[in-house]
């Protein structure tokens, strides 16, 4: 059993191995890079071999390698007639292919790359063939339609390749997904994505409520793939590939997938109303309307084409039948078909070829010039007509006899009829293929001057039409071979008995009525054809691009209009959308009644209170004056931290009115260099909207407060009041959380500081550099700017200042592990101290009398902290782990040291580093404004003589 | 306790600041470190996966405070898997970056990109839900330098909407905190999980609002709709290796919402009652849709790319949304197929955009040097994000839809995905054959497209990307590969990460370890 | 007590929100920076109020405290918000110096007009010279 399996694997895998191949033997010439392509797939042939007889005896060989056990995906490969025949197909056509390719593509193609794609094809198709799991047969299936784009692109240079290939990408992308569905669900009711234990159970998937969903499903899949009508109009399209794809695709193996397919799932899904009405009726409408259409193609390969379509339909509807002899027709037609119809596409490629015109208007009369050619067209020609002796024949005699007693809706005319019309349709345009191209007249005027080709190019088609003679006239041969297929298709054993002759039957009649009639129609062609031209009829291709511009169109539409860069519409979005789902949240739950008793309101808070609201309300009447606004926001911050004294958090107070002045100070500062006044844009609409929407979020988050405010909980933080002296060293249990319980949030929040530091900076790099810089130098300096740049008392002042400053800043730093204060609010109030100095004194005289770098007291700030809380690590602790001591100094009574004292150090450097390290941006895009460097404190120094006075810089 | 789990935390916390103020005027030295650092990351990433393949979770006490009290990391398979992404996909990003010279067109690129690592890695580490908010923070304000990195007006404009959008989101996410606590009064995430799930339904109210808020905080990093409309302006207009590393980023915030949504929030908590669920799958359908429609309609590679990423983080979401063990795995493989592919994609568009005149314009050009190779990378990728095979995406969607086969909205879900897959390929069917194919229309020479081999091909001009600037791209791409060959044993990985997260108990009762020896 | 700070909240919220909507960076920065006062004092109320108890421990004698973890938060998180604001004022001053102008919104970039291009006939996507870095 699996012994002969084990083959299976390898198989599979040998093309896409080879298919590394091709790519690089290129530079070894055309020939080296056809024979290294044709290596595996003869391997792989021969190892199909070896296992043929097994199949043939009946035997299922199977092998399973574990892939995605959680999914159920193994790459499980089983061989049984179905795949053997398919397989053997596949294989043997692609070597054939890779012959022909050889001395069909010109010496300018990128041959390495077409054998490629071929051989990955080839992989992708044989892998479909016989894997045992139908996900790992997803996996194939969407392989092939993606290695048939490349292939259709292969020209890429031409509009009709790109088009054509992405339209069968489109298509069969789409079946493909849907299939995706489809399987999904199969597996869902199996219970088993392994194909075997499927097909075990049909029954429980017919009766099952996905049973129709499944089955339209994967049938779009089907029938996308193998160009079923409504679907069929990709395959004319792909006809833009070179000739032997064509041939090898579109004839003869993946255009069969869906039918393969169809075959596969036969036991499974056929047996119902539903199989047996849409295949059927897709399959006979197919055929007749591919027929039709094809008798009045000028274009050689679209007249094949269509023909394949016709008889892909054929094909389709034998399944749909759903009886046991329509399965051995099907089968057996599908080697036929293969034969025929391979051979008659590289003969079309031929006569391309060598007369550089495949219009079959301009054609005729080349059976002079191209005998060999011409006997090979017209054999399997004839055989496609469906003409005794060829293989063509006996499948539709099958095909005819099946349809004469099958009958829709009760009719039983129905089906006959239009299996004959289909019939006699497919008989006129084959022999027309013969006559307006071989036969009649020798013409002059052809483009090229026509002649046999070489050998190696015609030896795959004769080879084929020997074939078709060899089947037509000794049928029992193919017998074992359509035997274990059919078998395999229906799933019990099926002796079918193939011969010519089978008495006057119904078939008979109407083979006969439908060559007879076949005829007449050539006979009447002309005629007809300008019929054909005149009569109205829809083009798919304009309709299917038509549907897809449509829709790129309307996506674009949507896309740009939704993300046209308008943030503020972004965040109404963003604010509406928050406050309703707040609310949707809100109302879904309960709330127990209020429990703490509200705190009483005395008047000075009321007051606060009013100044707060005023502000608030005065900044947003005013925000277009942009000095007012600040001032205004610079009174919010203030209550703000009065409030919060009041609320007993000092600690908060002292950090909310630092970062307050040096925020304010900043927006000054940028202020400087950006317009002074908002313009009013927004509409009286626009503003309503926001309007409404910040009322009713400010109401949303004022009822939110309130309604935790008044309600009681228990938080965590009786632990940290608990412990914060006992294990943190402090008594000021906020900075204790902030440097000690939580020290690693503090960390964090440095390291922002830092990297705020080092964005500006490199923002500004940036800006200087570009055209901005070179903006500001040819700024003029505005005219209510004052001649007096250092005031005499804002430097004496500010000079005054500074010891103090930085006396207090110490004072913060040290007490701030038990009194309110801190690294931050230290860090802060120096640099306030220092702003105020470049304030006063122009940054240049400043920047001179202060020696550190920035970059590197950031640096050292956010190293300290760092290497403070790794040094717990010596100690085995964690990082962040805090120690503390107190010493006994003689003069100062008891002094304590903790190292969160050394990661506060970290803190403050970080701060004072990024606070400058911003304005020192700030003060170079005011150097480059053209504000000039002074390097006197002041500009008027009275302790200066007038005559000593230096002239204003400007 | 290991210290090596704050390892990919400190690790680059310190050596951003050497970069920044010691090697700041040395790009090589800056290199040299920045390689040093993230290669040393991903090893650190490497061993704690192997701490956690046995399933134990790790707790780490900052400051040897017991929990709840300080703030703890938690290794589980969850965070060590995000980890080992972040560093192996900053590893990929940094060759590329160098080797395009992307770090040297602004000041201190590799400082700032330690400390994003440093953020990302604090913020799949953290135990705490407002360390949380910190960490988000640290990689934001680092990403905000990242993506103006270089500088440019439209960038400029881009960088400040990013940072105005964040910004709103930071106020958001405080105020979601403030609510978490002002209802449960504690801030770890375990001890959040403890109160929530004993919580009296009477008290429900405050504590849906916090989880509804939190998600949309989650949900704008996450890229989801109504809150997704920041990202196509900004992944475009960030500099193409920033943009391959904001790949992750995305993914910071669809991991919060996993590890939140799931342990502290979970559909089986009585006040929640299935609550975010409910509003995370719509979402997720929606944005499908707008990642579909936009990758469809993009006049522009970048965009196009862009809302890929997008479509690709509402299939993703989908997974997530579903809040079961199975569907979870399945998210967490598509999460890593996800990051490597947007980031292969970014870095190869910058390859070729920076080569063509147009930029990336979707407009036929003469085709670049290598049009064939690109060509070749290009639908290696566009196969990887649309979801085909052989790459991981298929087999991504595959366990998405068998994961969704029992969710509510199965059939929505379905639809969206599939349809949305086929506008994906459709769209990038359409790219390619205009950047790639009818290129060669206006070139004389079609033998450039010999795939492949045109790297070692004669000798290269300057416009010519040499090996070094396309293999980061090859290598995201053979990621991928590899995640496909080996789905069996990554998916193992995912599985047990999935029921880990969802199980719950070993990760409250690892991090409220009464035994834990801390000082008291 | 309770209400004042709630309503201070919520004021103070509305108006950030209101200002954050505006279409020039500068009325943005002014709402953002609204919005960090609003979103503070209510992560600061979540301690619930309290007068004259600040959590600095009084060896001496035992009395109520206030909640000191919403304090350090808050605390946290002004400094990171100052941070921000100080990034925010950079990004705006540099867009402002590169575009000469402090709108907001992208939208003045010129819109290219492609028409739509059908789904198999990749014909060039038209587009204006917009000119990007």
């Amino acid at each position: 059993m699996s012994d002969g399996g084990s083959l299976l694997p390898i198989i599979a895998l040998l093309p896409f191995l080879g298919a590394l191949v091709p790519g690089l033997m290129i530079r070894a010439g055309r020939t080296a890079c056809a024979s290294f392509t044709a290596v595996p797939t003869l391997a792989a042939l021969v190892m199909l071999g070896t296992l043929a007889p097994a199949v043939l005896r009946g035997e299922v060989l199977q092998a399973e390698i574990v892939w995605l056990p959680q999914l159920g995906l193994t790459a499980s490969f089983f061989l049984d007639g179905l795949g053997l025949l398919f397989a053997g197909m596949i294989l043997g056509v692609g070597l054939l292919i890779t012959l022909y390719a050889r001395f069909y593509l010109s010496g300018d193609d990128p041959m390495g790359q077409f054998y490629t794609y071929l051989l990955l094809f080839q992989g992708a198709m044989l892998g479909i063939v016989i894997s045992d799991n139908i996900l790992l047969l997803l996996i194939f299936w969407e392989l092939t339609s993606l290695s048939s784009f490349l292939l259709i692109g292969y020209w890429k240079h031409l509009p009709e390749g790109r088009q054509g290939a992405r339209m069968a990408l489109a298509v069969t992308g789409a079946g493909g997904l849907a299939m995706i569905a489809g399987m999904l669900i199969l597996g869902d009711i199996a219970g088993s994505y392994n194909l075997t234990d499927i097909l075990a159970q049909g029954e429980a998937i017919r009766a099952s409520e996905w049973y129709l969903p499944a089955l339209i499903l994967i049938l779009l899949g089907a029938f996308t793939k193998s160009a079923q009508f409504p679907f069929h109009f990709w395959l004319p399209h792909a006809m833009a590939a070179p000739t032997p794809v064509s041939a090898y695709l579109h004839s003869a193996t993946m255009v069969k997938a869906g039918v393969f397919l169809m075959a596969r799932m036969w036991p499974v899904l056929s047996g119902t109303d539903a199989w047996f009405y849409i295949v059927s009726i897709t399959g006979l409408v197919t055929m007749v309307l591919g027929a039709l259409i094809a008798l009045f193609k000028d274009d050689l390969k679209a007249l094949l084409a269509f023909s394949t379509v016709s008889h892909l339909g054929l094909l389709t509807m034998l399944l749909g039948f759903g009886t046991k002899a329509a399965a051995v027709a099907a089968v057996f037609h599908v080697i036929n078909h293969l034969t025929f119809k391979a051979a008659l596409f590289m003969t079309a490629g031929i006569v391309d070829h060598e007369t550089h015109t495949r219009d079959i208007k301009r054609l005729g009369g080349l059976a002079k010039f191209m005998p060999v050619t011409a006997l090979i067209g017209t054999l399997a020609a004839l055989s496609m007509a469906g003409i005794p002796f060829f293989n063509g024949f006996l499948s539709k005699e099958l095909m005819l006899e099946e349809a004469a007693h099958t009958g829709w809706f009760g009719n039983p005319w129905i089906v006959p009829v239009l299996a004959t019309v289909g019939a006699l349709l497919s008989v006129a345009y084959s022999l027309r293929f013969i006559f307006h191209v071989f036969a009649g007249p020798a013409r002059d005027d052809y483009p090229a001057h026509p002649h046999d080709p070489p050998f190696g190019m015609w030896a795959a088609p004769a080879f084929l039409t020997v074939l078709v003679m060899v089947i037509g006239i000794m049928p029992h041969l193919a017998e074992p071979l359509v035997a274990a297929a059919a078998s395999a298709v229906t799933g019990d054993e099926l002796k079918p008995y193939l011969k010519i002759w089978h008495g006057v039957t119904p078939a008979l009649i109407m083979s006969i009525i439908a060559v007879l009639g076949g005829a007449v129609l050539l006979a009447l062609h002309r005629p007809l054809d300008r019929l054909w031209i005149a009569a109205p009829r829809p083009e798919a291709k304009t309709i299917f691009d038509g549907l897809v511009g449509g829709i790129a169109a309307l996506s674009r539409a949507l896309a740009e209009g939704l993300h046209n860069g308008a943030i503020s519409r972004y965040l109404a979005i963003f604010i509406a959308a928050t406050v309703l789902l707040g609310y949707a949240a809100f109302s879904g739950g309960e709330m127990r009644p209020p429990t703490r008793e509200i705190l009483p309101v005395p008047p000075v808070v009321a007051v606060g209170w009013l100044l707060l609201v005023g502000a608030t309300i005065l900044v947003v009447l005013h925000h277009r004056n942009r000095f007012r606004a600040l001032v205004l926001i610079g009174v919010i911050g203030l209550m703000i931290s009065v409030g919060f004294v009041y609320l007993s958090a000092p600690d908060l107070a002292l950090t909310q009115i630092s970062v307050e002045t040096v925020t304010i100070m900043l927006l000054l500062l940028a202020l400087y260099f950006m317009p002074k006044e908002s313009p009013r844009e927004s509409g009286a609409g626009l503003r309503l909207r926001d309007g409404t929407i910040a009322l009713v979020a400010g109401g949303a988050v004022a009822a939110l407060a309130m309604a935790f405010l008044t309600r009681d909980f228990s938080p965590i933080s009786d632990f940290h009041l608990a412990n914060a002296y006992k294990g943190g060293g402090g008594t000021n249990v906020v900075n204790v959380i902030l440097v000690d319980f939580r020290g690693y949030d503090t960390y964090g929040e440095i390291i922002v500081l830092g990297i705020a530091g080092l964005t500006i900076y490199a923002l500004m790099e940036a800006l200087l550099d570009g055209p901005a810089g070179r903006r500001l130098r040819a700024r003029p300096v505005p005219p209510d700017r004052s001649r007096d740049r250092h005031p005499l008392m804002m430097v004496v002042a500010t000079r005054a200042m500074m010891p103090i400053a930085v006396m207090v800043g110490v004072y913060m730093f040290l007490r701030g592990h038990n009194e309110p204060g801190g690294g931050f609010v230290a860090g802060l109030v120096i640099s306030i101290a220092l702003l105020m100095q470049y304030m006063a004194s122009g940054f240049a005289w400043t920047q001179s009398r202060q020696r550190i770098e920035y970059h590197v007291m950031i640096g050292w700030g956010v190293l300290i902290a760092g290497l403070t809380g790794a040094g717990a690590w010596l100690a085995g602790k964690p990082f962040l782990t805090s120690a503390f001591g107190y010493i006994h100094w003689p003069p100062i009574e008891e002094f304590e040291w903790a190292t969160a004292m050394a990661f506060d150090l970290g803190v403050f450097l970080t701060v004072l580093g990024a606070v400058m390290l911003m304005l020192y941006s700030l003060s170079r895009i005011a150097r480059y404004a053209g504000e000039t460097v002074n390097v006197e404190p002041m500009d008027y120094d009275p302790s200066l003589t007038i005559e000593k006075k230096k002239p204003e810089a400007e | 306790m290991s210290h090596w789990i704050v390892a990919p935390v400190i690790l680059p916390a310190l050596l951003a600041p050497i970069i920044a103020f010691v090697m700041r005027h040395d790009i090589t030295l800056a290199r040299a470190a920045s390689f040093a650092g993230t290669i040393a990351l991903a090893g650190i990433a490497i061993g704690l996966m192997v701490m956690v393949a046995d399933g134990t979770t790790h707790v780490y006490r900052m400051g040897d405070w017991a929990a709840p009290f300080g703030i703890v990391l938690v290794l589980d398979r969850l965070s060590a898997l995000m980890l080992l992404v972040t560093s192996v996909l900053a590893l990929v990003v940094l060759m590329h970056a160098t080797a395009t010279g992307w770090d040297d067109r602004g000041r201190h690129f590799h400082a700032l990109f330690q400390f994003q690592l440093m953020g990302i890695c604090g913020a799949f580490l953290t135990g705490d839900a407002f360390n949380l908010f910190v960490f988000f923070e640290v990689l934001l304000i680092a990403s905000y330098g990242l993506m103006i990195h270089g500088g440019g007006r439209v960038r400029l404009q881009a960088g400040l909407q990013y940072v105005v959008m964040n910004l709103a989101g930071s106020t958001l996410f405080l105020f979601a905190l403030g609510t978490l606590y002002a209802s449960t009064g504690t801030l770890n995430i375990a001890d959040l999980a403890v109160k929530v799930r004993e919580m009296p339904l009477e008290d429900a109210a405050l504590v849906r609002v916090a989880a509804i808020l939190l998600m949309v905080v989650f949900a704008i990093k996450a890229a989801l709709f109504p809150v997704q409309f920041w990202l196509p302006a900004t992944y475009a207009n960030a500099p193409a290796p920033v943009a391959a590393l904001f790949a992750i980023m995305t993914k910071v915030g669809a991991y919060a919402i996993i590890r939140i949504h799931a342990v502290v929030f979970g559909p089986d908590v009585p006040v929640m009652g299935g609550l975010i669920g409910e509003w995370l799958m719509p979402a997720a359908v929606v944005t499908v849709a707008v990642g579909a429609v936009g990758v469809l309609g993009a006049r522009r590679l970048m965009p196009l790319l862009s809302f890929s990423v997008i479509g690709s983080m509402g299939t993703m979401m989908l997974a997530v949304a579903a809040f079961t063990p199975q569907a979870m795995t399945a998210a967490l493989y598509y999460l890593v197929h996800s990051t490597f592919s947007a980031a292969a994609l970014f870095l190869l568009a910058d390859l070729v955009v920076s080569r063509r005149p147009g930029g990336d314009l979707l407009r036929a050009e003469p085709p670049v040097v290598q049009n064939g190779l690109f060509a070749a990378l290009f639908f290696a990728g566009a196969i990887a994000m649309a979801g085909m095979p052989p790459l991981s995406g298929f087999l991504g969607k595959l366990l998405i839809l068998d994961g969704l086969r029992d969710a509510p909205a199965m059939t929505m879900a379905w639809v969206a995905i599939l349809l949305g897959s086929l506008m994906t390929i459709v769209g990038f069917a359409r790219a390619g054959s205009i950047l790639f194919w009818k290129a060669t229309a206006l070139a004389p020479e079609v033998a450039e497209g010999e795939a492949g081999d045109a790297k070692d091909a004669p000798p290269p001009g300057p416009a010519r990307a040499g090996p070094l600037e396309v293999a980061p791209t090859v290598m995201a791409l053979a990621i991928l590969g590899l995640l496909a060959f080996l789905a069996g044993p990554v998916t193992g990985f995912m599985d047990n990460a999935a029921h880990q997260l969802f199980d719950g108990s070993d990760y409250v009762e690892a991090v409220l370890d009464p035994e834990a020896e801390v000082k008291k | 007590m309770e209400i004042v700070v709630a309503s201070a909240v919520g004021v103070l919220t509305a108006g950030g929100v209101y200002l954050v909507l505006r279409l020039r960076a500068f009325s943005v920065i002014l709402g953002l920076a609204l919005l960090t006062y609003a979103v503070n004092v209510f992560l600061f109320a979540t301690g619930r109020l309290a007068v004259n108890a600040p959590p600095v421990l009084n060896k001496y004698a035992d009395v109520a405290y206030s909640d000191p973890l919403p304090q350090a938060l808050v605390l946290t998180a002004i400094v990171i918000s100052f941070g921000m604001t100080a990034v925010l004022v950079m990004f705006a001053l540099g867009a402002y110096l590169e575009a000469d102008h402090d709108r907001i919104d992208m939208t003045d970039a010129p819109e290219d007009d492609g028409e739509g291009d059908s789904g198999s006939d990749d014909a060039a996507i038209t587009a204006q010279g917009e000119n990007r870095v």
